[in-house]
């Protein structure tokens, strides 16, 4: 704990130090133990309460010829997250894909398939507690393909929801987003936990995942891009002047 | 769905999980080597206290196989790609399962929802 303790001062103090010397377990896949119990059971229990919403909507809405996409955006997505990128200050991000997914499936299947890369992290890899699996994929998972799918959203009608424009901003801004709000709330839960000093790690968290959400847009954006030009009838918010093209039989 | 529709989403699929495979084969042994391998660096740098030792992941069988992304008993330089390999696929085969249980509505057209399309279908 005066370990943690006085490295939290010396974050507050410059910029180039706080980046030296900030530890890498505040990265996100938080492992167990770091949690307590009311931290954890309420993480667990939102989580729940969002998937049944989305298994509902899954069920509601959705037509068979999601399904391969599912298990696509789920491979890249655990595949990305396994290549951790270098930021400066010596520690290094990955991908979590939350808004990606929401962006490409919507945020019902979008939440099923960030909830299958988790649960596969866990369980084969280790990567990640079980008993915090809960609070992992609220963090990493839904608030990207909540949060970040309506704010991809609500910019992209803002800037032109059928241009390339807007689905770039919205897809940036998004993305960014998540991830520092998924990096806040980590810090939340360390702080509420008695883990570490509150404002410790909000300082800590936000300071890297600034820059490391800088990864999560870019990567994002490429991955959107690439879908939006080959296949964009295949987004979940197609964009509508070109989806004459591959429904050429569909009355509209 | 007609056939033309069907070769391109099949296309699509092959071509995204073969991005998906060459990630975690090709493109993992060069990742930054740290942050998530979170408890083993967490006790190198000896401040990590509270991360618990006995994880209770590490109790199922398959800690046996893998110790985080590693294959166990692979030569060092493919133990990872692997551990990608089979990660992917598995994740791949499971999300597709987890679809082919939720997802009730037969593609009669061709979008995946038909939240945004009410005039199409008749639910």
């Amino acid at each position: 704990m005066i370990d943690v303790l006085s490295f939290g001062l010396s974050t507050l103090a410059l910029p180039s130090q706080f980046l030296r010397m900030a530890p890498p377990y505040l990265a996100l896949h938080i492992p167990d133990g770091f949690l307590n119990l009311p931290v954890s059971l309420f993480t667990w229990v939102a989580t729940l309460v969002l998937i049944a919403v989305c298994l509902k909507q899954v069920q509601r809405d959705y037509q068979e010829r999601a399904v391969p996409l599912m298990g696509v955006c789920a491979a890249f997505i655990f595949a990305a997250q396994m290549i951790n990128f270098p930021i400066p200050g010596g520690t290094s991000g990955h991908l979590l894909g939350g808004t990606l997914a929401g962006i490409l499936l919507g945020p019902w299947a979008g939440s099923l398939v960030m909830v299958v890369v988790f649960i596969v992290q866990a369980v084969l890899f280790q990567d990640g507690g079980l008993t915090v699996l809960g609070a992992n994929i609220f963090n990493m998972g839904l608030i990207g393909t909540f949060g970040g799918y309506y704010l991809y959203r609500a910019v992209r009608s803002a800037v032109g929801f059928n241009t390339w424009r807007g689905m770039a901003i919205g897809t940036v801004v998004a993305a960014w987003t998540s991830v520092v709000v998924a990096a806040l709330a980590c810090a939340i839960q360390l702080g509420l936990s008695g883990t570490v000093p509150m404002g410790v790690a909000l300082s800590a968290m936000l300071g890297w995942h600034v820059l490391i959400a800088i990864g999560e847009a870019i990567i994002t954006l490429i991955a959107v891009s690439y879908i939006w030009r080959t296949r964009p009838d295949l987004l979940f918010d197609p964009p509508q002047t070109r989806t004459a093209l591959p429904r050429p039989l569909m009355p509209r | 769905m007609n056939r033309s529709a069907q070769t391109r989403n099949r296309a699509f699929v092959i071509t995204g999980l073969g991005i998906a495979l060459l990630v975690a084969v090709l493109l993992s042994p060069f990742a930054s080597s740290d942050p998530d391998g979170l408890d083993r660096v967490a006790q190198d740098h000896g401040f990590d206290t509270k991360a618990t030792e006995d994880a209770p992941a590490q109790r199922l069988p398959f800690y046996n196989i893998f110790e985080e992304y590693a294959l166990r008993g692979a030569p060092e330089g493919i133990a990872t790609p692997i551990a990608g390999l089979i990660g992917t696929l598995v994740t791949f085969g499971l999300a597709w399962g987890a679809g082919k249980l939720f997802v009730k509505g037969r593609s009669s057209d061709t979008t995946l929802s038909d939240r945004d399309y009410p005039d199409q279908l008749p639910r």
